[in-house]
């Protein structure tokens, strides 16, 4: 079966796979900045004192944890141009569903990193006089941040993996590309042996800087 | 004063001409909106070859994909818009209908079967391709008929009209074969030549365009007779008679003139991938019965 | 919007069967699936924190390789290219022999990877138990084992009941996966459904409401379990 290893057809894709690697690079970024910014102000919210807000904040959360990503997109894609009467962009669309889906869990990943510094501290921000914000922006964000980043970063390569979706609304990232020639030339075994390879390497690569990055700011 | 009668009859010509062609789209829903937009939305599959799949240069390509742009030239003429965009709309079997259905796709070309539960959602263009379910499988291997898959193993693509036609087959008879469900063609091309199954059963089609595309061929057949009849057509929104005709014609002046065949062969008599199937008799026919006169 | 809704459509023989059977099949593919990765993933988790560099290496190896290819790719994998590797009797025993293989290979693909996912939310649990703790547990003259046992595991595993909950979800959801090597569980049924009748909207619904049930009940029950087993002192849900 690996004996005739079909290394043409790979070659061949290279161009086409890097252009579907540019949208997933992109999807990526914009999605976990967007993603990590909302899912930071839920887990306040969730946390904040006020019932009606951490209400909201948990029903949101609830919501997105409890449908699949890929009904996300769907329904999010086909139910917008009815709403706005007309076709909407298939990359905005995505965009959208992307970040509000990952800020979901951003916001869970967040509100464990809080609960898990202990109350002493916050004490001990409010007997120096810092006020809620300021607790929150000293003391308890950074450290739980930091306590989370092995989680941030897993959720951030599942995210990388996850933009395959896009093909929902008929984007190509790099794993669609990769399909659509291993289905068009019917070579499935290299394209995804090929696929797997790639991925492997990016995403360790990715792993061990947080590792390095992690043990340079941890004290 | 002749002349200055000539004149307005001419002109009179002229404004009905255009008044009745402007009637036309304002009256089409379909043809109104994209004249509004400039811009035609063409639902395509990537990978459905030789009908619609993405070339090297990453555009869509095909037999299907040759036919819509002919009807897509007659779109700018009605509409009066040369430079009209066409805007490419990768569909999947999943979203083809939900597309159409909310308005993203003017037209769908692919490889859809055209079947009375389905015209329910949409309507179709004149049928532009005859296939049918037949079987797979290696050579040597004693498969001939469906009845040869006696307790054995057979792939099937979930949700093709192939499934339904075999497991009724199967029941009909009272055969005893078991099903390995798959995703897609090449994962059924997969399950049948890594030896999951004995036979791999979809469109005749596209099992000659799997067989040219592996690597291999020799060591494959297709089998047997017809377990189902497959017409393959061009979709288009429901609700719209005037955009529906505009298709009709364009497809009927193309069968009419033999320009089709054209077409058809260079996709298929051997086309790109080597597929070699000639027009058969009853697509021949097909396209006889099609061609309406004016 | 240009469509025909036929809601009835569900409920009309087979689909509904089939609705209920797919249902079916993701509960088996998810449970049978947190099973291996509860534990495996548990272990692995476990085995990063300790200070044994072989097991540390093993378990770092195994969650960098598991984590790190996109989960489709490694049903695929799993399903068309591992029998190939293995020697050519067990390979057909693989692919023909056991009774559902598809069924089989998709509850291994899917405990294995979210295991490296567990173990990711079971290394950040431990650690993030202050390390005071552990050595005073060690001062206190517990062995490694108590350390775990007595200490870092019950503080470690009741912080991460949240992002657990989300693994939770997440296998249950990702078992839609299965259907890419034929599982026909409930995302599949849905698209067989659309495939034959051409009500994609109303099937896609029925998905859409089924998942968010499975999971508000689930999500409801680990709430209170949260609640439960709370530890005074940490900053809580519902503090102040």
């Amino acid at each position: 079966m690996f004996a005739d290893f079909d290394f043409a057809v790979v070659i061949k894709s290279l161009p086409f796979l890097w252009e579907g690697m540019q949208l997933t690079l992109l999807l990526t970024i914009l999605a976990i900045g967007g993603g990590l910014i909302l899912g930071t102000i839920l887990a306040l919210c969730r946390l904040s004192p006020y019932k009606l807000l951490s209400f909201a904040a948990g029903s949101y959360v609830n919501f997105f944890r409890s449908m699949p990503l890929i009904l996300v997109i769907f329904w999010f894609y086909f139910l917008v141009p009815l709403i706005v009467g007309r076709p909407v962009g298939g990359f905005y669309s995505v965009l959208v569903a992307f970040v509000m889906f990952e800020a979901a869990y951003y916001c869970e990943i967040m509100r464990a990193g809080i609960q898990s510094i202990r109350k002493s501290q916050v004490h001990a921000g409010q007997a120096l006089g810092l006020t809620y914000q300021q607790n929150m922006r000293y003391i308890v964000l950074p450290q739980a941040f930091r306590n989370m980043i092995p989680i941030l970063l897993t959720q951030a390569i599942v995210l990388f993996q996850d933009t395959s979706l896009v093909y929902v609304v008929g984007l190509h990232d790099f794993l669609v590309n990769a399909e659509i020639i291993a289905n068009r030339d019917n070579r499935l075994i290299e394209m995804f042996t090929t696929v797997a390879i790639i991925y492997f390497v990016l995403c360790l690569s990715a792993s061990l800087s947080v590792g390095a990055l992690q043990r340079k700011y941890a004290k | 004063m002749k002349k200055i009668l000539g004149l307005a009859a001419g002109v009179l010509a002229l404004v009905a001409v255009n008044s009745a062609g402007a009637g036309e789209v304002d009256n089409s829903p379909v043809l109104k909106r994209i004249a509004e937009r400039g811009v035609i939305n063409m639902g395509h599959r990537e990978s459905s070859v030789p009908f619609a799949f993405i070339g090297d240069d990453g555009k869509p390509q095909g037999y299907s994909v040759d036919l819509c742009f002919k009807i897509i030239d007659e779109i700018k003429k009605v509409t009066n818009k040369p430079d009209l965009k066409i805007n490419f709309v990768p569909v999947t079997s999943q979203t083809r209908i939900a597309l159409m259905a909310n308005g993203t796709i003017d037209l769908e070309c692919g490889s859809t079967t055209n079947n009375l539960t389905r015209q329910k959602q949409v309507d179709y263009l004149p049928v532009t391709f005859i296939t049918g379910t037949k079987l797979a499988s290696k050579k040597g291997s004693g498969i001939n008929e469906i009845e040869d898959l006696d307790g054995k193993v057979i792939a099937l693509s979930l949700g093709t009209t192939n499934e339904k036609a075999i497991k009724r087959v199967a029941k009909e008879k009272g055969l005893n074969i078991k099903y390995v469900m798959v995703k897609d063609h090449p994962q059924g091309w997969l399950a049948l030549s890594s030896g999951r199954a004995d036979a791999y059963a979809s469109d005749h089609v596209l099992l000659f365009g799997l067989i040219s595309k592996s690597k291999n061929p020799g060591d494959f057949q297709v089998t047997g007779r017809f377990l189902s009849y497959d017409p393959y057509g061009i979709m288009v929104p429901q609700n719209d008679s005037i955009y529906r005709r505009l298709g009709t014609v364009v497809l009927a002046d193309l069968m009419r003139s033999g320009e089709i065949n054209k077409i058809y062969n260079k996709w298929f008599n051997p086309g790109p991938s080597n597929i070699n199937m000639p027009v058969s008799d009853t697509l021949g026919v097909a396209f006889e019965i099609q061609a309406l006169p004016h | 919007m240009n469509y025909n809704w036929n809601w009835p459509v569900l409920i009309t023989d087979p689909y509904f069967g089939w609705i209920v059977s797919g249902l079916g099949w993701t509960i088996a593919v998810a449970s049978a699936s947190w099973v291996i990765a509860f534990f495996l993933g548990s272990l692995i988790g476990i085995m990063r924190t300790t200070e044994n560099r072989i097991l540390l290496g093993i378990g770092t190896v195994y969650v960098e390789i598991f984590r790190n290819v996109p989960l489709l790719v490694q049903m695929f994998l799993w399903y068309f290219v591992f029998p190939e590797l293995l020697p050519e009797s067990a390979g057909n025993w693989v692919k023909r022999g056991i009774p559902l293989p598809e069924f089989w290979t998709a509850v291994v693909c899917l405990g294995t990877y979210t295991a490296s996912r567990v173990a990711e939310q079971v290394r950040a649990g431990i650690t993030s138990v202050s390390i005071g703790q552990r050595y005073a547990a060690k001062a206190m003259g517990l062995k490694p084992f108590q350390v775990y046992r007595y200490v870092l595991l019950p503080v470690g595993y009741r912080l991460i009941i949240p992002p657990m909950t989300s693994e939770f979800l997440g296998i249950f959801k990702n078992s839609s996966l299965a259907l890419t090597i034929g599982v026909l569980e409930l995302t599949a049924q849905t698209r067989q459904i659309e495939e034959y009748t051409f009500q994609g909207f109303e099937a896609f619904t029925t998905a859409t409401v089924l998942y968010i049930l499975v999971t508000f009940i689930v999500m409801t029950i680990m709430q209170i379990v949260e609640k439960r087993v709370a530890i005074p002192g940490m900053v809580s849900l519902r503090a102040k």
